[in-house]
């Protein structure tokens, strides 16, 4: 079968939750090794083989929790944005379940952006907090999680939730641009950006990699975790299915 | 029009009005959303004069004088085109030097000085060991300074 075929035909197939019930499972163990692996180097090398900064000293290195986390604050509110608004026009349930399962991992690591930026802040600033253009929309991005979260648990139906939910992520996507160039429009506490400036990264190498590395492992965290909890939405979703009772027979089998 | 065309239709229609909406509200508060005033904005009197405000800028070199007696202390403040005097009674944020990128919370007096009740220090975008600095700055290369744009 030649690819042109064989990959829409995939990509229906993907879509199928029993399918991706039983491919994911794979995929996620995976994925899990190598995002313990990324995070014990990235870890080692950040906080014990980068050198000090030359302004920050040893403060610096929580950059490579709080770096990471901001960026996955946005990355997953895009996909969950995104998802959504795919379950919305075409209705695949997938999407909605990745949307859906997405936003409290994206509330994580948006509290821990603000959680680790406010540590950061008080020894290098001299505030914990402060009301500037950045760290205001990131706040706001934790309230669009949690609005989402809180909406898709008034629900009882989920796919009515899905829809609403969607809207919810749609509307709120403004706001992602203005957390990203918030630095770069008005004049912010919050420095520019370093690693994503056209020019070279002003950070140097040795700083660099840890910081990628903790980059790929929160990345990689994010997919296993997801994948985890697509496995549970799936199983919810399709408890009256026969594959699933036929699934939960069997456990109850092996189990007794 | 089908119903998925319709549903594509709305998507974009949120969208773009989020985005429409957006843009009008930030351009119409672009200035309630400045941070901190740089010197040269408050020599043009754009600054509030009732209300306190924050001030950011570089501290200018041999411009620091400290009250040996007590907390207080007193600079200039610069964006390399106007300066501003501070002055200011309490603790300072470890980044606090010469040369450094600080904002300044106060009012400013009549006289043009700038009498600060916070003062957060900034710090910039640039991270490599102390050894390259030095390097970099033994080269006669420019040191990254902290980035005010000047207005």
């Amino acid at each position: 079968m030649n690819l042109y075929k064989a990959l829409p035909l995939w990509f229906h197939k993907l879509g199928a939750l029993k399918y991706f019930y039983e491919i994911s499972h794979v995929i996620s163990r995976w994925v899990s090794v190598i995002c313990v692996i990324c995070f014990i180097t990235g870890l080692y090398g950040g906080l014990v083989l980068a050198p000090a900064d030359y302004q920050q000293g040893d403060s610096f290195r929580i950059m490579y929790m709080h770096v990471p986390s901001a960026w996955m604050s946005l990355f997953i509110y895009m996909v969950m944005a995104i998802s959504g608004g795919i379950g919305l026009i075409w209705r695949v349930k997938l999407a909605e379940i990745v949307a859906r399962s997405s936003a409290p991992i994206g509330a994580t690591f948006t509290f821990l952006a603000l959680a680790t930026g406010a540590i950061w802040g008080k020894p290098m600033w001299g505030t914990w907090w402060v009301w500037d253009a950045r760290l205001t929309s990131e706040l706001i991005l934790l309230f669009l999680y949690l609005g989402y979260i809180a909406l898709q648990s008034a629900f009882e139906d989920r796919r009515v939730a899905a829809r609403a939910g969607a809207i919810l992520a749609l509307v709120g996507i403004v706001n992602i641009p203005i957390i990203h160039y918030s630095v770069e429009w008005w004049s912010t506490l919050h420095q520019g950006p370093t690693v994503s400036k056209l020019d070279k990264p002003s950070i140097h190498m040795s700083m660099l990699i840890p910081l990628l590395l903790m980059t790929l492992a929160c990345k990689t965290f994010y997919v296993s975790s997801l994948l985890i909890r697509i496995r549970t939405e799936i199983l919810e979703y399709e408890c009256n299915s026969s594959w699933v009772k036929h699934l939960l027979g069997n456990n109850k089998n092996v189990s007794n | 029009m089908t119903p998925r065309k319709k549903r594509i239709t709305i998507v974009c229609a949120i969208i773009a009005g989020m985005g429409i909406a957006a843009t009008l509200i930030l351009t119409a508060f672009e200035k309630n959303l400045l941070y901190f005033y740089s010197p040269t904005q408050i020599m043009n009197g754009e600054a509030p004069k009732e209300r306190s405000f924050r001030i950011g800028g570089l501290v200018l070199e041999n411009s620091v004088k400290k009250n040996p007696e007590s907390l207080e202390i007193s600079f200039i403040l610069t964006d390399t085109v106007n300066q501003i005097e501070v002055s200011y009674e309490g603790i300072l944020p470890d980044l606090f030097r010469e040369g450094q990128g600080i904002v300044a919370n106060g009012k400013l007096f009549p006289n043009n000085v700038f009498i600060a009740e916070q003062v957060l220090a900034k710090h910039d975008e640039n991270y490599m060991p102390p050894e390259v600095a030095q390097a970099l700055q033994e080269a006669g290369a420019e040191m990254p300074e902290n980035h005010i744009p000047p207005q």
